[in-house]
Parts: C-alpha cells; sequence; structure tokens
C-alpha cells in the first residue's frame, strides 16, 4: 500500500509543478526521451532530480530519528534534537563557506560533523549518566552551540552558495542529479546495512544489559547504529537543508501504524519519510505556483497537526518513553 | 562451575566488593544477601562478566571468562537485571530474543528455536499471552515472561536480579517455584534477594555480604546458626519449624 502510495506521489512529483506536465505527456518523454523537448528538460533536469531528492531525504531523515530513538532507548531522539542535524548544518556550512571548491564532498562533510557532534553528545551524556533526559538535554545544548556557530559563518559569509534561511528551514529547489548522487549511495548502503542489523536493533531496545547478557556487543552496535544515523542525516542534510521534523514524527506515526519491531519499522519508516517528503515537496511548489515555500515549513504545517492527531487518537498507547 | 577468585570490581574506579572467593555450582539455588548498596547487584554483575572487575580470576567451566566471545558466553551465561525496560513487543517476540545467541548471520529463527520458546511458553503457563503487548502485562506477569526469556536462551548460569522485588505474595511464590524448577533442570540460579526467609527457605548456598566483602558463604543452616545475619542487618533471626510441613521459616524482629 505505502509502495503503491510512493509510485503514485512520485509520478504526481514529475508531472506537476509550476509547468504541468500530463500524466501521458510524462511518460512518452521519459520512455521514449524527445531530449531536445521543453519537458524533457524539465523531467531530467528539474522533477526527477527533485522526486528522487525528496525520497531519498524522507527515507534518510526518518531512519535516522528511528535508530537514534530505538538505540538510545528515548522518544525524544531526533536528528534535531540529539545534535546530527547541527553538527551536519556546521560541516555543510564551512564547506560553502570557506572551501566552495569542495562543493561536492558536502555530504562526506556532513556525515563527519553529524557523526562528531552525535558522539560528543553521546560522550557527555554516558559520562554523566546516560540517563534518557541527559541525552536531550546535552544535544540541546550542543546544538544550540554549533547553531550558533552555524549563524555566525552564514551572517558573516552571506553570499554563500545556499540561502541562510533556505538552509535553515530546509527544502528541495536547486537539487540537481549531481548533488543527489554521493549522498543517494550513501543512503542506499546505509538502508541496506541497517535493514540487515534490524534486528540487533530490536535487541538493543531491550536496555543495555539485557542485551549484553543475549550476546550483543551493546557499545560496538551503538556506536554502528549511531554512525549509520550520521550518514543518513547527513547525507539528506547535504542536499537539503534542515529538514528536521521529519525524524522526529515519522518513526512516531510508524510506530502508531505497525508497532514497535525494527525489522518492520525500517522498511515502513523509510517509505514513510519518503511518501511524507515527497507530499510536502509537491504541496511546497504548488500551492503558490509559481512561487514556492520551502519544504520545510509545509513539512512543520503538516506533520505538526498530525502528530498531534495521532496522539490524540490513540492517547490510551503511551509513547515508548 | 564459576568461580571468581580475589576479585575486586566497582564503577568509575570505586570498589564496590573485594576480596571475592566464590563459587556456583551447576543444579543449585545460591542466593546473595546483604544491606542495600553492600554490592550485592555488582557481584552478580561481575561474576556473569556484564562487569569487568579491577582485579582477580574469574573461571567458567574451568575456561577464563575474558577468553569467551560475548555469543558464546550467553549460551552459558544469562543475567536478568531488576530494572529493565518493558518493551512495547509481543510476549512471543520478547521470549524469542532469548534464542538471539544461537542465531545466525540472517537472525532467522529455526524449527528448533521456535519450539524452544513454545516450550518456554507452555513451562510458564504463558501461552495465553503469546500475542499480548509485555507493556500491558502486570509486574508478576512480566517477570514470567522476563523468566521465560531466560529459559528459552538455555544456559547453565542463571544470574537474577532481586526477581521477587515489588511482586505480590502470589507471584513472589510463582517466580520462586519456577527458579525452583530451575535449580531441578540442572541449572545454577544465583540471586540477589532481601527476602532473607526465601534466601534461607529456598536456596542451598547463602551468601552474606557487608561492605563490599563476603562475611560467609555456606549452607542455610550454617549461615543462620553463624548469626552473622543479626550482626550484619542489626535484627534477631528465630527459626519456626512448621511439622506439617516439615519446613523451616524465619522470621525477624528488631
Amino acid at each position: 500500500m505505502l509502495t503503491f502510495l510512493l509510485l503514485f506521489f512520485a509520478t504526481l512529483s514529475v508531472s506537476i509543478g509550476s509547468t504541468n506536465i500530463p500524466l501521458s505527456k510524462t511518460f512518452s518523454v521519459i520512455f521514449k526521451g524527445d531530449r531536445i523537448s521543453k519537458e524533457f528538460q524539465i523531467i531530467n533536469y528539474v522533477r526527477i532530480p527533485r522526486t528522487l531528492a525528496a525520497i531519498y531525504a524522507g527515507c534518510a531523515l526518518s531512519l535516522s530519528g528511528l535508530i537514534l530513538q530505538t538505540v538510545l532507548n528515548n522518544a525524544l531522539a531526533g536528528p534535531s534534537i540529539i545534535g546530527v542535524n547541527s553538527g551536519a548544518g556546521l560541516f555543510t556550512t564551512l564547506i560553502i563557506a570557506l572551501f566552495p571548491a569542495y562543493i561536492t564532498l558536502m555530504p562526506i562533510a556532513a556525515f563527519i560533523g553529524a557523526l562528531m557532534v552525535t558522539l560528543l553528545v553521546y560522550f557527555i551524556a554516558k559520562k554523566t549518566g546516560a540517563s534518557r533526559i541527559t541525552i536531550v538535554l546535552s544535544g540541546v545544548a550542543v546544538s544550540s552551540f554549533i547553531g550558533a556557530i552555524t549563524d555566525t559563518l552564514l551572517t558573516l559569509w552571506p553570499d554563500t552558495a545556499i540561502g541562510r534561511t533556505s538552509f535553515l528551514i530546509g527544502g528541495l529547489s536547486g537539487v540537481t542529479m549531481n548533488g543527489i548522487k554521493l549522498p543517494g549511495i550513501l543512503i542506499s548502503i546505509s538502508f541496506v546495512a541497517v535493514f540487515i542489523l534490524s534486528y540487533d536493533m530490536n535487541v538493543l531496545s531491550l536496555g543495555d544489559e539485557t542485551a549484553k547478557s543475549l550476546g550483543l556487543n551493546v557499545s560496538r552496535y551503538r556506536f554502528i547504529f549511531i554512525v549509520l544515523s550520521s550518514l543518513f542525516a547527513g547525507s539528506a542534510i547535504s542536499f537539503a537543508g534542515l529538514l528536521g521534523f521529519i525524524g522526529l514524527i515519522i518513526p512516531h506515526a510508524s510506530r502508531f501504524i505497525i508497532g514497535y519491531d525494527s525489522r518492520l519499522l525500517v522498511p515502513v519508516s523509510a517509505l514513510m519519510g519518503s511518501l511524507f517528503a515527497l507530499i510536502c515537496d509537491i504541496l511546497a511548489r504548488t500551492m503558490f505556483a509559481p512561487y514556492e515555500v520551502p519544504a520545510g515549513i509545509v513539512m512543520s504545517f503538516l506533520g505538526g497537526p498530525f502528530f498531534i492527531y495521532l496522539l490524540l487518537k490513540q492517547k490510551r498507547r503511551v509513547v515508548d518513553d | 562451575m564459576i568461580s571468581l577468585k580475589d576479585v575486586i570490581a566497582g564503577y568509575r574506579g570505586i570498589e564496590i566488593i573485594k576480596n571475592i572467593d566464590i563459587f556456583f555450582e551447576k543444579g543449585s539455588i545460591t542466593s546473595i544477601i546483604g544491606k542495600n548498596g553492600c554490592g550485592k547487584t555488582t557481584l552478580i554483575k561481575t561474576a556473569s562478566w556484564l562487569l569487568k572487575p579491577y582485579s582477580g580470576n574469574i573461571m567458567l567451566d574451568g575456561e577464563s571468562i575474558c577468553n569467551i566471545p560475548d555469543k558464546k558466553l550467553a549460551r552459558k551465561i544469562s543475567f536478568l537485571p531488576q530494572i529493565r525496560i518493558a518493551p512495547n513487543i509481543s510476549v512471543y517476540n520478547l521470549v524469542m530474543h532469548g534464542r538471539f545467541p544461537y542465531l545466525g548471520f540472517s537472525r532467522i529463527p529455526h524449527d528448533e528455536d521456535k519450539a524452544i520458546v513454545e516450550n518456554a511458553l507452555e513451562k510458564l503457563g504463558l501461552k495465553k499471552y503469546r500475542n499480548k503487548n509485555v507493556k500491558e502485562l502486570s509486574g508478576g506477569e512480566r517477570q514470567k515472561v522476563y523468566l521465560a526469556m531466560v529459559l528459552a536462551q538455555d544456559t547453565d548460569y542463571i544470574f537474577l536480579d532481586e526477581p521477587t522485588t515489588y511482586l505480590d505474595i502470589n507471584h513472589q511464590l510463582e517466580i520462586l517455584d519456577i527458579i525452583k524448577e530451575l535449580k531441578n533442570m540442572g541449572k545454577a540460579v544465583i540471586m540477589a534477594i532481601h527476602d532473607l526467609n526465601s534466601a534461607l527457605t529456598y536456596c542451598d548456598k547463602v551468601c552474606l555480604l557487608d561492605k563490599g566483602e563476603i562475611v560467609i558463604f555456606d549452607t542455610p543452616e550454617a549461615v543462620y546458626n553463624s548469626r552473622e545475619i543479626e550482626r550484619v542487618f542489626r535484627v534477631k533471626c528465630d527459626e519456626i519449624h512448621l511439622e506439617e510441613k516439615d519446613q523451616s521459616q524465619y522470621i525477624f524482629s528488631i
């Protein structure tokens, strides 16, 4: 069902926008490939990269949040709260502002930033007892500090290749095929890895001592999962900006639908994240066409009330904290 | 047999237990007793290798425990912590986690694993709960589900941290009977426990700890007769023999 919906919206995303291309024309352009037509140019250089970007970003940020929530046993963990986003954001900004010649390395830089800040938050929390609340508090503190550095950089170098506001809100306009090639590969590899390790994620969510006594090397696996989470978030942020909200709400929404088994949660969260990002992006560029609003704004407009609706509907089912 | 020799262990450089010499044999129940903060949990965590000691030797069936890989160790030793997360998964899935040390790379359980899980559910009377969410169960039922997971893990040595704390009397006795059953299956059960009467009536060996050191490690009768329980806990302990049940019970007063 989710796959079908994703295919439907992906097709819709390729067809509609400021210039609407009928579905029949879209298919004929894709499959026959009349390379000089205006439609081909739009579909090939704008719509397909953008659709793929939404699918990748939604999947990656949703899985990044799912991993963090599961392996840190913390319902509040999300890439935007735990420091993943701020780390990726800082390193992305550093590349754009100070080393624009190396802009192709942005996904790698974003990943390194995400990983460094997440590990920093994790170690601070561990040093102070690693309770669920210390992880969130240290994440908020570190994120705020790192965010201030990013803000300073973006203020001092206002003419960077990305707009400050659009980067902070997050959006998919101006995405190119080249820009999503490396992040796409990293996200696909990470997806396969996290899918393979989803059962281990279930065991890890039983708590450190139980997982250890079941033979799981807890610190090694937690580190692997944090690396994967950073890879997901870093890759997505490198082309989509700080779309933080998906990582917090989509994993919870997925749990409301199919429960807590990571073997199902991983594919379902990935599909739901992609679907949500795709729908938000379609709305972002069609609601006020020919103008468009950043997808991040639409995500918060749609996601916030939807999440509150889920909480109210499922008020008897306590969110796992 | 698990044996600890001259073991010192603790957290963040602080020694909690010292000069520990103790052994645990298959087919027996050992209880670790002592006042709050005396190091009961630290001792069972160290003996089960969840906590690495600062010094000393721990041997498992003649092999140094530090040389045994994680998965292999998990097929020999299981540990049930006192404070656990109540996972939002079904009873069946939680019990199946007990088979984790035996699963291959694909993590897909074989028929044998499924049969062992069914058997564990059956033994603990949990078949009717198999599809129920663990979070929806009462404390006593949840404890039984965790014991079923331990049973499915099928280890020779089972460490339990306060297995009966916070449970009503019916569930306490039920859990203690399950522990007895585990012993009859040839397993070594080692539990940190606050209930001194249960420790003295259900166990084959009692280890009394005080300020991180072993005061006495012997049979319940010998521990009772030593009067060390009275000294350490600063209470009076009396044995009452119940003729009709041919069983002793212990009462405590200040």
